[in-house]
Formats: C-alpha cells, structure tokens, sequence
C-alpha cells in the first residue's frame, strides 16, 4: 500500500489548483512546504509572505475579498492561535472562501516540542461561525476534500498530516465532504476518529474489539465541523478518537450533539491528555504515550458497553 | 447683516459631516469623537476627489477600495458615506441604537464599508491583500488604509508595511490620522512613534507629511499615484476632536456622549466656523 502524507499530497496538487483556476492563489509564510515546485506560467499567483502569520491571514481576506480564492499555508498551531484574531474578523466574519492549509497537525511537530504541537485548532476552528473544518486521514483523502471544497462558499481549515500515512482499502464508500465516512460497520459500538493515527487506532481497536466477540462501526470524522451528527449518532455508544486535547475537539463535538438528544448515547474520549506535552520524540511515539492507541480505544469501547477490560 | 459666503464644496461637505458626528456622539451610547473628527478632511478628500467609486455600484469590481483601519472612527466614516450618497443620512438618527446596523465599529452591512474594522492592526494586511488583487488582476485600482497614529503600536501594521514594501505595491497608499493623542495620552508618553517618517522611510515606503486639515495638500498628495515600485504613506498632521474647540487636543475627546447642553454648543460652534471659513475661502 503506498503511503504519502497528506501535506505532500496538498503541495503536490497546488500546481494543478492554480492552473484550472485563475482565481486560485497560493500565499505561504515560508513554510519551505513549496521549495522546488514549479508553478510554470501561474508563479506570479504563488507568494510567499515570509514570517507574519497575522499579515498572512489579512492578505488572504484582501484578496477573497477581491474575487480571489487563497490557499494559506502555515503550521496549524500559527493558523489557530498566532493568527486567530484576523481568521475571525477578516476571513470568518466576512465568510470569505479562504482555504487554510495547516500543516503539523497535532503532535506531528514531534521533538519540536509544545511551541508547535496544536492540540487545540480544532477547537478554535469549530467555534467560529461558518468555519468548515476538515481533517483528511490519508493523502488521497486530502485531495479529494480538497477538490471537493471547491463547493464551499466559505472559509475552510483544513488540518494537514505531516507523516506518510496508510492509504484505506479499496471498497469503501466514497469520501464527500460533510459525511462521515464509514470504514466498518459493526453494531455494537461506533468508533468516530478523525485524522490519520486515530482512524489507525480506530481501526486497530476494532480488531481487538472483534477478538471478544464485540462489533465496532469505525468512522472516518475527516469533517469535524459541519458534523455529520446524524451518522455518529445512531443509537449506539460512541467513542471518538482524535489527535487534540480532550477539550473542544470532536470528542466535545459528538458530546454537545449527544446531550441535545432526548435519549443521546454515552460518549467517552480517546484525546491528548489536559497538559501540555514536553519532551522529546517523533509523532508516533508522542500519540501512543498521550494514549492515542488500539487498545486504549478498545479498552474505552467496553467501558461505554459496561463491559469490564479483559 | 452680509449673508454668510457660501464655503467651497469640500469644506461644505466637512461642515456637514462635522455636524453628523456630533449629532451621533449626542445619542444615547455617545461615540469616538475627537478620532472621528481628525480625520474629516482625510476622508472627505479621498471619497470626494480622489477615489473612484460610484454610490450606485458600491460592488463595482474595479472601484478604488478604502480600509478604515482605525474602525473606531466609524461613526466619521459613516457621517461621509451618507455625505458621499452611500445612504440617506437619515439612516443614521438610530445610531447605536438596538436594531440600528450602525454600530461603532463599522461592518460590511453598511453600504459603501469594504471590511469590519475595530480590533487595531487589521487594515494594512487586507490592503496589501487588496493592492495584490488589483495587481494580479492588471487592474489600476488603487487601495487606501486609513489608519490610526496609536495602532502604529500593533505589530501586525508593520508585518504588513514589510510586505508591502517587498512586493512593490504601488497600488496602495496608507493614511496616518497623525492626532497624537491616545486614549491615556500623547503617543508619545505611551509608546513613541518618532521618528516616524524615518520608520516608513526605512520599511520601504515613500513618505509624504501634510497639515491633515488642508483639503488642498490632502487632494494633491493623495490623488496621484506615488513612485513606481514603492508603497506611499501620507503621514496627516491632525488635531483630535478638530472643529470644537472646548475638546480640541484633549484627551478627553477620545469618546464622549454630548449633552443637550453640549450638543448645542458644539453645533453653534460648527455653525460659525462655516461661516468664518466661507468668508475666509472666498
């Protein structure tokens, strides 16, 4: 199974994105994401901001606001935080389809340390109004919702992973934009992850949950906001499964939606633990240590069941 | 008695915006007066001899774009849009009011406001957004920022002076409403400034400094595009709260909520500085 990152996957469509639309511009905060890439007869739509995050997001609102459509690129913690007030006031508030491509998701900034982990950009994201917020699980994923946002009117933060990552099997149904992609179908509880190590868990769980004789619906999450709450919520427990802090991501998503239910489902979390997260280690050793893993998931699985770990 | 010499047509249009301001800072919320009232002459100047924009189209495509950066002087961007026909000024009696669009920070809901404004710092960015735009779509449109001499304190007003500078962006033009006060005092008691035309100059801009009241120097200096290849800063020399002279160059001018008593004297002043400077103009 090949296995690209979903940030490579954007990098190496963005030519093609400039090419079939004159409206597409590319700006960058010298990310380096783009080093080497030859954007032929279209290079005058490719800038590149330099180091201004708030500069970079103002910009992009200056053009939207001008007909064009900007895909920005920075690091999701820069998207999220640094840059959040001009997200909101110059792109959010205006509902301008700015595409913001934000790459490091998660832990993916690994030994980089906390400066540039974002455990809380989905949270950030999902509150502002008119905000679709996406996050692809594999490289083909990425594209398709990217090609797929040509339909949304607005702005979109789209989370991008920074590891190569397993591409799904053939035979599923297809990926679109706003529904929640199943990956297994088991009645017994649903699996909801979203991005590319928690639908791994997800689906790791589920195998262990199948070893005891329990069926698990795993779904794929890639859009958290607007959230396919009809297909995560129906009828069984849940428990989500992301890359962020507990709070305010899709596991409060899915909660929110459930509480609202006259007779809503159990929701339990399978985040990054409330702390900051020190220390040195690449991405997939810093997910399984926060306790993003198969047997964490499964073991929450069973404990929304009522069923004891074995 | 001589029957008062009829002003010119610019400083006609300031009286009356002068007049709009203070009848909006006497509703019930009060408003940003003395920033409202420093940059009459600027906005004045730039929506009636200089930008090319027409009340009737206000989505014209290649219209000239104006960023009130510093929004707080909304309710003077307001009193000119109703001067220049964006709405009747009559739209305005409900200012701040609940219901009324009008709030004091101006929202694109208002016919003839590009962008939200409020939160300092914001309107440079979207300027060189705008002057690209105008740029990669070969059009002349030009791009205004009109910007508050305090917000020279946020940081992101200068990532944007950098980039501006870098790119070349002739298409876009900055106006400093140079007042030199803030809301606990001098500009330069708080954070200084100076030497500011020095700063523009180093960050790559052309710099002009005019008396930010002069209708004339105004028009010239900003009608007419600065040097190829650089982005051009009008520093204004103004005075806060310009027009009344009980609040001129005060602190206290900054936001005020006018009473009756108050009101009346402001617009009595109004009144007779339009008379003066019609006989003067003539």
């Amino acid at each position: 199974m090949s296995a690209r990152a979903c940030r490579d996957a954007y990098r190496d469509l963005v030519p093609e994105l400039l090419a079939a639309d004159a409206r597409a511009v590319c700006l960058d905060s010298d990310t380096g994401l783009f080093a080497g890439i030859d954007f032929g007869g279209t290079a005058a739509r490719y800038v590149n901001l330099g180091i201004a995050e708030q500069n970079l997001m103002g910009v992009a609102a200056g053009l939207a606001q001008s007909g064009f459509v900007p895909y920005v690129n920075t690091m999701a913690a820069f998207a999220a935080t640094r840059a959040l007030e001009a997200v909101k006031i110059d792109i959010a508030l205006c509902g301008l389809p700015v595409r913001i491509m934000a790459t490091h998701d998660g832990l993916a900034a690994g030994h980089l340390g906390p400066t540039h982990h974002s455990l809380e950009d989905l949270a950030v994201m999902r509150l502002l109004p008119g905000m679709t917020v996406l996050v692809p699980h594999a490289a083909s994923a990425a594209e398709e919702l990217i090609r797929q946002c040509a339909d949304v009117p607005g702005p979109v933060y789209m989370r991008l992973g920074r590891k190569a990552a397993p591409e799904p099997p053939p035979g599923l149904e297809p990926l679109r934009l706003g529904r929640a992609q199943p990956l297994r179908d088991g009645g017994d509880v649903t699996i909801a992850a979203t991005g590319p190590y928690p639908v791994l868990a997800a689906l790791g769980a589920a195998d262990l949950l199948a070893a005891d004789g329990v069926q698990a619906r795993v779904l794929n999450v890639h859009t958290v906001r607007p959230l396919d709450v009809q297909a995560i919520l129906n009828g069984s427990p849940v428990v989500t499964v992301e890359e962020h802090w507990a709070s305010g991501g899709l596991g409060s998503a899915v909660a929110e939606a459930a509480a609202e239910l006259p007779d809503g489902p159990r929701v339990l979390r399978v985040a990054v633990p409330d702390a900051f997260v020190p220390g040195a280690g690449d991405q997939a050793y810093l997910v399984a240590r926060a306790g993003i893993t198969p047997e964490a998931v499964a073991d929450r699985a069973r404990r929304a069941l009522g069923i004891s770990a074995t | 008695m001589r029957e008062p010499v009829e002003a010119t047509e610019l400083d006609a249009h300031c009286a009356r915006v002068r007049e709009r301001i203070v009848e909006m800072c006497a509703g019930a919320e009060g408003g940003h007066l003395g920033g409202s009232m420093s940059l009459v002459e600027i906005l004045v100047s730039l929506y009636f001899a200089v930008l090319r924009i027409d009340p009737a189209d206000p989505a014209a495509p290649d219209r000239d774009r104006l960023v009130l950066s510093k929004g707080h002087a909304g309710i003077g961007l307001y009193a000119v849009l109703a001067e220049r026909g964006f709405f009747p000024a009559e739209d305005l009696a409900g200012y701040a009011e609940p219901g009324s669009a009008f709030s004091a920070h101006p929202t694109p809901a208002i016919p003839g406001v590009e962008v939200p404004s409020g939160s300092l710092g914001h309107g440079l960015p979207l300027g060189v957004g705008f002057a690209l735009a105008a740029r990669l779509s070969g059009s002349a449109r030009r791009c205004f920022v009109v910007l508050g001499d305090g917000e020279l304190q946020e940081g992101s007003v200068w990532e944007a002076a950098m980039a501006a500078a870098s790119l070349r962006l002739d298409g876009l033009t900055a106006v400093v409403d140079r007042n030199g006060l803030q809301i606990t005092g001098g500009t330069e008691d708080v954070i200084e400034l100076e030497p500011l035309a020095d700063r523009w100059r180093t960050f790559g801009w052309t710099v002009h400094e005019v008396d930010g009241h002069d209708l004339g120097a105004l028009v010239d200096v900003l009608g007419k595009p600065g040097p190829p290849g650089r982005p051009a800063v009008v520093l204004a020399r103004t005075v806060k709260g310009r027009g009344l002279p009980f609040v001129e160059g005060q602190v206290r001018s900054h936001y005020a909520r006018l009473g009756d008593r108050q009101r009346r004297r402001a617009q009595a002043v109004l009144r007779a500085t339009r008379r003066t400077s019609g006989q003067e103009g003539r």
